[in-house]
């Protein structure tokens, strides 16, 4: 009996404790979202005035803002889609062929996965102008596929992990040329690592702050426009948008990861 | 014959790891390579980089208000990754352990937060805090309190602030190295006589003790850089070595100072990794 209370003490201990971890970890999210829908029009846009849609309203009016959410989706989208094929190459080039120098590639990769980022985002900073690129988007966009690529590279990796290159020998005996293998049989086979891969690369792009603050010029992404006026008193639009962005990559993720995608297309 | 060889591997592995390694050296190698060159050049009138070799940059950054930098830097990056430790082992050894279906839940769940920039979050939190924020108008409207507590501006802080970004690091390395904990061994200890304590101290954290390196390499190094968790919750006393580069890369000007305090933060990298290395810790557990 006693074993049994204390047992039972032990859980609710456990639960509680999870509980408080969950409450601080969405605490913020949960206040940008609420407040999204505050009526209130004076700063510092606090005090609960009653629910509304205005600030989602006066959103679309801000057009600083949307433009800057644009960038961001603009680099995520680029800077994903580059990552991802150089990233893809790489990880099948290093597992099938050997070559001098493999191991010096592999070491550069970790450079941008450990080093604190603000050293990545003056290193690159320092580049661009010496060789006078001015920063703005395509800085951005080279700046955040660095980052990614080892990431997507490690994805695709680790599904290499059980990949069997004699099918590829079977195509290629079968007359498939080296690039058909390449699409129609290697593709194919590491295309869960190479989506893990370039959703990483994407929220790792929409997460960025520091590298992005160096390389942007005047290009600013959501984040950095926030950043710019949070001294002086952020307007619940910020919010709203905020939320909006929440919305819409939870929709993202969950579409991906759940493959409702490829049921919605067998079913086409 | 070596035609054929070219055609067979050369062009094919070219072609492949090419643009990898081009990409690397342009964007991640050269640069590099110029922040140390940059370290130990001047500076004209202009503030422009000049280009002769000198060693004043190293010798300020034995300036002794940089060296009280680093001294905070230091103790907010040990405590930041002590707590994140004391909070997240507890945390993740019980989802982990969790046998229910709401396992996989509950593992999105300290995901999620991710989706939001952390920027923004971190403005979220600044917006409960201040004085006017959601938590004194709660306190004060319980009648805990009279007058509001302004939590903003203060070292402790700024910890908060880079425990709340950095936890999810220390959550899933833990999480992995957890849930490959084989339940026979902690049977085993069981049976043979060992109380609840000594089996975690034997038993279990030895065997999870990867996940405490590498997330603890995970949370401490970057927590030397982020400067804008400083900037936005914290005040005097709290600024990280982040902060100092950013000023010489900003309004300061100062390049080639700024390039010798990265330079610190590339040498605290390294030695770190390579004590990670030599405790045995994977680099690829790294990239989460």
């Amino acid at each position: 009996m006693k074993k049994r209370t204390k047992r039972k003490l032990k859980k609710i201990l456990s639960i509680v404790f999870c509980g408080l971890v969950y409450v601080f970890l969405f605490a913020p999210i949960i206040y940008i979202v609420v407040n999204s829908f505050n009526a209130t029009t004076s700063k510092p846009y606090l005090s609960w005035k009653g629910f509304s849609f205005d600030w989602y309203v006066k959103l679309f009016d801000n057009d600083t803002l949307l433009q800057s959410f644009g960038n961001t989706m603009i680099i995520a989208i680029s800077s994903m889609i580059l990552a991802t094929v150089i990233g893809t190459l790489a990880a099948v080039g290093m597992y099938k062929f050997k070559f001098k120098g493999k191991a010096a590639i592999d070491g550069l990769l970790y450079i941008p996965v450990v080093i604190p980022e603000i050293v990545l985002g003056i290193a690159l900073l320092t580049l661009f102008s010496n060789i006078n690129i001015p920063r703005g988007m395509l800085t951005l966009i080279i700046a955040h596929t660095t980052f990614s690529v080892p990431f997507v590279i490690f994805n695709v990796r680790a599904r290499l992990g059980g990949y069997d290159m004699s099918i590829e020998e079977a195509s290629m005996d079968l007359g498939a040329g080296r690039i058909r293998t390449f699409f129609e049989i290697t593709l194919p086979v590491l295309a869960p690592g190479i989506g893990g891969g370039a959703l990483l690369a994407f929220t790792l792009s929409i997460d960025d702050v520091i590298i992005s603050y160096f390389v942007n010029g005047q290009t600013k992404t959501f984040p950095l426009k926030v950043y710019e006026s949070i001294r002086s008193g952020v307007a619940p639009d910020v919010n709203a948008l905020s939320t909006l962005i929440l919305i819409g990559t939870t929709i993202l993720v969950v579409l991906t990861q759940s493959g409702l995608i490829k049921k919605l297309l067998k079913k086409a | 014959m070596t035609k054929h060889k070219f055609k067979a591997k050369t062009l094919p592995a070219l072609s492949m790891v090419g643009p990898v390694t081009i990409w690397l050296l342009v964007f991640v190698a050269a640069p590099l390579i110029y922040v140390l060159v940059m370290s130990f050049c001047g500076i004209d009138q202009f503030y422009n980089v000049s280009y002769h070799f000198t060693l004043t940059n190293y010798k300020r950054l034995l300036n002794a208000d940089y060296v009280n930098i680093y001294g905070h830097s230091l103790i907010i990056a040990l405590a930041t990754t002590l707590i994140c430790i004391l909070i997240a082992y507890p945390f993740a050894y019980i989802i982990a352990r969790t046998k229910s279906k709401k396992k996989s839940l509950l593992y999105m769940l300290v995901i999620i937060p991710f989706w939001t920039n952390s920027l923004i979050r971190i403005y979220g939190w600044r917006s409960l805090l201040g004085t006017s924020g959601w938590i004194n108008t709660f306190l004060m409207n319980i009648h805990l309190i009279d007058e509001p507590i302004d939590f903003l501006y203060k070292q402790g802080t700024t910890i908060f602030g880079m425990v709340y970004c950095l936890f999810p690091f220390m959550v899933l390395p833990l999480y992995t190295a957890i849930e490959k904990l084989d339940n026979s061994l902690l049977e085993a200890s069981a049976d043979l006589g060992a109380k609840g304590p000594k089996t975690f101290f034997n038993v279990i954290l030895p065997l999870t003790s990867g996940g405490i390196f590498s997330g603890s390499i995970m949370v401490f190094i970057p927590c030397l850089g982020y400067f804008f968790v400083a900037d936005i919750l914290g005040g005097g006393n709290s600024d990280v070595i982040g902060n100092l580069v950013e000023r010489q890369f900003q309004s300061g000007n100062n390049w080639p100072l700024g390039a010798a305090l990265s330079i610190i933060l590339i040498l605290v990298t390294l030695i770190l990794v390579k004590i990670y290395q030599k405790l045995g810790g994977d680099m690829d557990s790294l990239g989460v």
